[in-house]
Formats: structure tokens, sequence, C-alpha cells
């Protein structure tokens, strides 16, 4: 295995990581809510009424961190390699599979491993093997897809 | 003030999303591609979200109440269920595609990127398949509305 050191950034990737948990830890003391995107946003998909307001404003404030990012610091460079196309084939077995498996990144990585719940372990290997596995294919045996 | 409490940490996950490099997802692929040149920042983020988390959680759990008094929604399953690893799978698929996953893909279109534009889009268009399909197979049956998420 060889690391890729020009893009290692165990600091700043840390301290991202204790923000998200921060985050979590808001959302759940003072709103009683876990914070799992996918459950979030499909909850407003099949809204209730009582349970709009609380999604919809932690969706702004998503949706809104680029712009507070940019009055601190420079802009972000991603990366995203992916065509147009394929980007709309991964959005809807994203979707389909959060739906389907109760939980993302954050709702079974983060909050469900935190709260070591056995459900959030096992889906959390599933999606991390089937990550893992999928750009291994991708990267390394589909020609020209990489 | 939920609203207002929500919306801060929104801001605040968006924040640490952008700072993390998760909202990167050329980063992301570089975590999940062992047999290239393996860059593991992403575990750094998960520890980092997990310290902070197993301690609130820990804590949290104990509640009746949060601060603002609304009602504490712990899941509480504990049972593993075909759905449960079929549809992470499937998600672990996608992630491993585009190299977002819900949070980074939100925030990049937050961002102006049309290409997370596209794929908050067919995100969401994957939820709602995934609603109706639910909605077809459960028809059947009389249909208790299952909030287990």
């Amino acid at each position: 295995m060889t690391l890729d050191w020009e893009h290692f950034t165990p600091l700043s990737s840390f301290a991202g990581g204790v923000l998200i948990g921060a985050a979590a830890a808001m959302l759940l003391l003072l709103n009683g809510r876990i914070a799992g995107i996918s459950g979030i946003v499909g909850g407003l998909l099949a809204p209730r009424r009582a349970d709009i307001a609380w999604r919809l404003a932690f969706v702004g404030g998503l949706l809104a961190a680029p712009a507070l990012w940019l009055l601190a610091a420079p802009p972000l460079m991603p990366r995203i390699d992916a065509g147009f196309g394929t980007l709309a084939v991964a959005g809807l077995l994203v979707g389909a599979g959060t739906g389907y498996g109760s939980g993302c990144t954050s709702g079974h990585g983060v909050c469900g491993l935190s709260r070591l719940s056995p459900r959030s372990m096992v889906a959390t290997a599933a999606f991390m093997l089937a990550g893992f596995a999928t750009v291994f294919l991708l990267r390394h045996f589909v020609p020209g897809a990489a | 003030m939920n609203a207002l409490a929500a919306f801060g940490a929104g801001l605040l996950f968006g924040l640490g999303l952008l700072l993390s490099g998760m909202a990167d997802p050329g980063k992301v692929i570089g975590f999940l591609d062992l047999a290239g040149r393996w860059d593991p920042s992403l575990a750094f983020v998960m520890a980092g979200a997990i310290c902070v988390g197993a301690a609130v959680f820990a804590f949290g759990k104990r509640r009746a109440r949060s601060f603002l008094g609304a009602a504490m929604h712990i899941p509480t399953r504990r049972d593993i269920d075909v759905r449960l690893v079929a549809g992470s799978i499937v998600f672990g698929i996608g992630w491993g595609i585009g190299g977002f996953c819900p949070g980074p893909a939100l925030v990049s279109f937050g961002s102006g990127q049309d290409k997370a534009a596209v794929f908050v889009a067919a995100m969401l268009g994957g939820m709602l398949l995934y609603g109706a399909a639910e909605r077809l197979m459960r028809k059947p049956q009389h249909s208790p509305r299952s909030g287990a998420r």
C-alpha cells in the first residue's frame, strides 16, 4: 500500500470531524434529534406538519455553510472527476440506498457509531466495504473509467 | 428557537464537512481507493467526530428532554435485517461512484456547483422512488407508518 502524502490532511480532517461531532451534539442536545442527513432530507419528502421547520432549518444551515466559509477562508477547489450522467446514477443509488438502509455516513457512521448502535455498525461496515469495492473495480478494472 | 438551533447545527455541520475534506469527491475517492495511492485523511474525520459524539451521546441518552424541551428522538431498533444491509450496500456503491454522500452533496450544492446540483436532484429522486416503492409494498397489509430512521 502506498500513501498519498500530497493530499494527506490529518489535522484539518480531524478538526473538521470535531466540528461535525459538535454539530451532531448540538442537534441532539438542543433539538433531541439525530444528525442523519439522509433521514432529515427524507423526512422533508414525506412531510408531517410539526416536523418540517427544524428539518428545513438544518438543511438551510448546510446550504449556507459555504457562504460563511468564504468570509473567513480561501475558496476550496474540490475535484469532481465524474460527469453529469455518472453523478445522476450515483445520486439515484445514494438516495434509494440511504432510504432503504435508513441512514448514511452521518446518521449511521457518525451518530450511530457514537452511540454504539449495532445496526449502525453493520450499516457502516456495509457501505464502507461497498465503497472500497466500487472504487477498486472502477479504478483498477474498468478500462477508461478512472 | 428550535429552528434557530437546527440552523446553527446545520451551519456548523457544513463547515465541518468543508474543513474536513468530505465535501471534495476527489478526496473521498482517494480514501476509498485502497489499492491506489491511499489518502487516509477521512479516517481522521470519523475519529474526530466520534470522539465528540461518543461523549455527547453517552450523556444525551440519559436525558428525557432536550435543553430546549424537545422530546429526544433516539433510535431504539437493534435488529439487523436485509433492508439495512442491502440499502447500505447500494448507498456505498453510489458513494464510490460519485464520491458524494448526502451531507457533502448538499454543501457542495450550496456552494453553487452544477455537478452537485445534478447529484442532489438525482438523490432526491432516489429517495422519492424508495418512498413510492415502500408505499406500494405496504399497501396489501394495513400500514402503520414506521418512523424508524
